[in-house]
C-alpha cells in the first residue's frame, strides 16, 4: 500500500502570531511553522493503513518555502517513509488555482494507491485544493472522510463521508484522492526513536522547472485572487466557566440556556 | 593614628620580602596542586545542538498536552500515574538511559536532564519517573557485566519494568556506609535481611538495587554490595508508603526483607564494591534531580509571568509595577542561571571530568535552592490564588522542597564541593 499524503506548513495557531504582510502575504516570520492539522489526522490515518497492510510506504508531499524541511521532519518522525518537497521561489504569493496546479503536477510523479489531503487548512482555509487537484489529475475525490478502508485486492477504496444527516458510504477505484476529517483519529505523537529516525530520512525537492510550469503562470505574477486586507475577528463577549459537579453543572448549564430562551 | 598614603603606595607598606615570599608560595601552589576542579580550565562556548533542541521540544510538546492535564488529579490522588508512565515508554522516553543495542536510545546525561526538565515543568512526580529509572538503572550500567546488562536493561529500556535504588534505611541517611541490611552468600545465593526506607518507586519496581553488609568487619567503605533483586520474591514485602507533602504521585516505599534470597549472579561488581558503586551513581543521577529542579521552577515561572500579564489591580496588570516585575526578573535569572550550570555539569560528566562529583553537587545545590525559592515567589505573585488548588503553583512549591533533600540534602552537597575544593585531607 502506497500513500501520499499532502501536507501544508502553516504558522502554528496556538502561537497567537498569525498575521499578514504588508502586501496581504502570510507573515511567516512571525510565528513557528507546524504541520497543517488536519493533515496531521490523515497522515495518521495512512499510518494506520500501511501499519495495517504491513507493507507500503508513506510519501508526504509539500508545496512550501525552502525552510519546509524543519516542518515536514516532523511528519517523518511521526512515521512518514519519506518527502517530496516543491519548493521554487517563484512560487511565493500564489493562489489556489496555481497552488493546485503544482501540486497536481507533482502528485503525476508519484505512484500510489491513495493520495489524502486534510478538508483544509488552517491558515487559508479555502478548502479547494484537494478537489481540485482531483479535477486536474483525474482521480475519483472522496471528501470528507470520517472512515478509509482500502480493498487493495479488488482495487477500490471505502469511504464514510460525513454528511448533516450521518454519513454517505462512497466507493470508487484506487488510486484516489480523499479528504480527511478529525474523524480518523487522534494523530500519535512522534517518539523520541522516531524523532531520530528523521533525520536520516530522504526529502526530495522538485522545482518548478522539474514539473515543466511556467513560473510566470505562478506565485504572485500568476494570482487570479488577491488579498485586499484583513483583521482580526471581534473578540468575544466574557465567557462563564461552570466548574461544579457534573449534576449541578448540567442544572446551571440548562438555566443558562433556557434564560436566553435557546431552550 | 591616620597616615594617608601616596597612590599606589599601599603595596609599598608591606615589606618586599614577604610579597616575594607570598608570590613564590602562590606558584608552588599552582605548581603543585594543578587546577582544583575543572571550572578554571578553557571552555567553548555552549549550545544545545539541532538534535537536543528537537528531542526537548518533543518531550514539551508531550508534557503540555498530555501530562500537564493530569498534574493536579496525580497530586491529589496520590496515585502512581501508570498511564503515563504506559506514554512514557511508548514514546521512547524510557528508553533514554539505555544502549542502542539493548533497545535503548543511547541517550547521553544531557538529552536524559532535557526529558526530566520538560516533564517536571508540567508534573514532578512524572518527571521522576524517568530520572528514577535512570537511578536505578546506573549500578547495572556502572559495575554491570555485560551479561548482566543484556539480562536486564532491554525491558527497562522498553518501560515494560521499572527499577528502583533502594540505599537509605531509617538510621542511614546520608551516612550511607552505616546501612545494617546485610547480605550473606549461602551456596550459589545470598540471603539479605533488613529493611530500607524512602524507596522512590520501591512499590511499582519490578527490579530493586538493594546495597547491603557483606561484610561488616571491612574498612566502612568497603562494607556495602550491590544486588538486583527481582519482585515480588519470597520475603520481600512493601512495609509501608509515606504520606509526603509532594511528589504525591511517586510513591515513595519502606521495603523489608526477610531472607530474600537472590543468585549470586545478581551481585553487581565485586563484594565490597557497593559504596564506591552508589557514590558513583549519584554523580551522575543528581543532575537528574538537579533537571527536575530546573522543571518545576520553569513552570512556576510561567504560571506566575501569565497571572501577572492577566491579573488587574489599581487599574493595571500586576506584572507592571515594580515589584512583581522585579520577582519575576529574579526567578527567570535564577532558573537560567540553574539550567546552565546544569547543562555544562551534564557535558563535563559526560566527557568523564575528573571532579564530576563537584559538577553534579553543584547542580543540584543551585538548582534545588532556586526551586524552592522560585516556586515560593510564584505563591507570591499569585497572592491568595497562588495559596490554593485552583493554581499549580503551591503543589510546585510542595514539589520543589523534596529536590533540595534527596539524592543527598544540599548540605551533603556543600561537603562534597568543599570537598573537592580542598582534598579530603587528613
Amino acid at each position: 500500500m502506497r500513500i501520499v499524503v499532502l501536507t501544508k506548513p502553516v504558522p502554528d495557531p496556538a502561537s497567537g502570531g498569525e498575521r499578514l504582510t504588508a502586501e496581504g502575504r502570510l507573515d511567516r516570520a512571525n510565528s513557528p511553522a507546524v504541520v497543517n492539522g488536519n493533515d496531521e489526522y490523515v497522515l495518521e490515518k495512512a499510518l494506520k493503513l500501511v501499519e495495517a497492510a504491513g507493507e507500503g510506504e508513506v510519501i508526504v508531499l509539500t508545496m512550501a518555502p525552502a525552510t519546509a524541511p524543519e516542518t515536514m521532519r516532523k511528519a517523518l518522525a511521526m512515521g512518514a517513509t519519506r518527502g517530496v518537497l516543491v519548493t521554487d521561489p517563484a512560487i511565493g504569493g500564489s493562489c489556489t488555482v496555481a497552488t493546485t496546479r503544482i501540486l497536481a503536477a507533482a502528485l503525476k510523479t508519484l505512484e500510489f494507491d491513495l493520495a489524502l489531503a486534510g478538508v483544509d487548512t488552517s491558515d487559508g482555509g479555502a478548502g479547494v485544493v484537494a478537489p481540485g487537484v482531483a479535477a486536474l489529475t483525474g482521480l475519483p475525490y472522496l471528501s470528507y472522510a470520517a472512515t478509509i478502508e482500502p480493498d487493495a485486492a479488488a482495487g477500490k477504496v471505502r469511504v464514510n463521508r460525513i454528511t448533516p444527516a450521518g454519513y454517505d458510504v462512497l466507493e470508487a477505484p484506487t488510486p484516489a484522492l480523499i479528504s480527511g476529517t478529525q474523524a480518523l483519529g487522534e494523530p500519535r505523537y512522534p517518539s523520541l526513536k522516531g524523532i531520530m529516525a528523521a533525520r536520516n530520512k530522504e526529502i526530495a525537492t522538485l522545482s518548478l522547472a522539474d514539473l515543466g510550469i511556467d513560473p510566470a503562470t505562478v506565485g504572485t505574477a500568476g494570482a487570479t485572487t488577491k488579498v485586499v486586507g484583513s483583521r482580526p475577528p471581534e473578540p468575544r463577549a466574557a465567557t462563564r466557566v461552570v466548574r461544579d459537579e457534573p449534576d449541578e453543572a448540567a442544572r446551571q448549564v440548562v438555566a443558562l440556556l433556557a434564560e436566553r430562551r435557546l431552550i | 593614628m591616620a597616615r594617608a598614603l601616596a597612590p599606589g603606595a599601599r603595596l609599598a607598606m608591606w615589606p618586599q620580602a614577604y610579597v616575594r615570599q607570598d608570590r613564590a608560595n602562590r606558584a608552588t601552589l599552582r605548581g603543585t596542586m594543578g587546577p582544583v576542579t575543572t571550572a578554571n580550565r578553557a571552555h567553548g562556548p555552549f549550545r544545545l545542538t539541532e538534535e537536543h533542541e528537537m528531542l526537548r521540544d518533543a518531550v514539551r510538546v508531550l508534557a503540555d498536552e498530555q501530562v500537564a492535564p493530569r498534574a493536579a488529579d496525580i497530586d491529589r490522588s496520590a496515585e502512581f500515574p501508570d498511564d503515563l508512565r504506559r506514554l512514557l515508554a511508548d514514546q521512547d522516553i524510557l528508553a533514554l538511559p539505555f544502549p542502542e543495542e539493548h533497545g535503548g536510545l543511547g541517550g547521553e546525561l544531557l538529552s536524559i536532564c532535557l526529558a526530566i526538565e520538560q516533564l517536571s515543568r508540567a508534573c514532578a512526580t512524572t518527571g521522576l519517573i524517568l530520572a528514577v529509572q535512570e537511578l536505578g538503572s546506573l549500578p547495572i550500567s556502572i559495575a554491570g557485566t555485560p551479561e548482566q546488562q543484556a539480562h536486564w536493561f532491554p525491558k527497562l529500556a522498553s518501560g515494560e519494568q521499572l527499577i528502583a535504588f533502594a540505599l537509605t534505611e531509617a538510621e542511614a541517611g546520608s551516612d550511607v556506609a552505616a546501612a545494617r541490611t546485610r547480605a550473606v552468600r549461602d551456596g550459589n545465593d545470598y540471603v539479605i535481611d533488613g529493611a530500607k526506607r524512602f524507596i522512590s518507586h520501591g512499590s511499582v519496581a519490578d527490579l530493586i538495587v538493594v546495597f547491603a553488609v557483606t561484610d561488616p568487619e571491612a574498612e566502612r567503605h568497603r562494607r556495602l554490595s550491590a544486588f538486583v533483586v527481582e519482585v515480588p520474591t519470597d520475603g520481600f514485602a512493601v512495609t509501608r508508603l509515606e504520606h509526603k507533602m509532594g511528589i504525591r504521585g511517586s510513591p515513595t516505599a519502606e521495603l523489608a526483607f526477610d531472607h530474600v534470597r537472590v543468585p549470586a549472579a545478581n551481585l553487581l561488581g565485586g563484594e565490597g564494591d557497593g559504596f564506591d558503586i552508589a557514590m558513583r551513581t549519584l554523580d551522575r543521577s543528581r543532575p537528574g534531580i538537579a533537571a527536575q529542579a530546573v522543571g518545576i521552577a520553569q513552570g512556576a515561572l510561567e504560571v506566575a509571568t501569565a497571572y501577572a500579564r492577566d491579573r488587574k489591580q489599581f487599574g493595571g496588570r500586576i506584572g507592571d509595577f515594580q515589584m512583581i516585575g522585579a520577582m519575576l526578573a529574579d526567578m527567570d535569572a535564577g532558573t537560567e542561571a540553574a539550567r546552565q550550570l546544569l547543562y555544562r555539569a551534564c557535558v563535563e560528566i559526560d566527557a568523564g571530568a575528573a571532579d564530576a562529583s563537584r559538577w553534579s553537587a553543584m547542580c543540584k545545590l543551585v538548582a534545588g535552592d532556586n526551586a524552592m525559592r522560585v516556586t515560593t515567589d510564584a505563591v507570591q505573585v499569585l497572592g491568595g490564588y497562588g495559596y490554593i488548588d485552583e493554581f499549580p503553583v503551591e503543589r510546585m512549591m510542595r514539589d520543589a522542597k523534596i529536590t533540595q533533600l534527596y539524592e543527598g540534602t544540599q548540605q551533603i552537597q556543600r561537603l562534597v564541593i568543599a570537598r573537592a575544593l580542598l582534598g579530603k585531607g587528613g
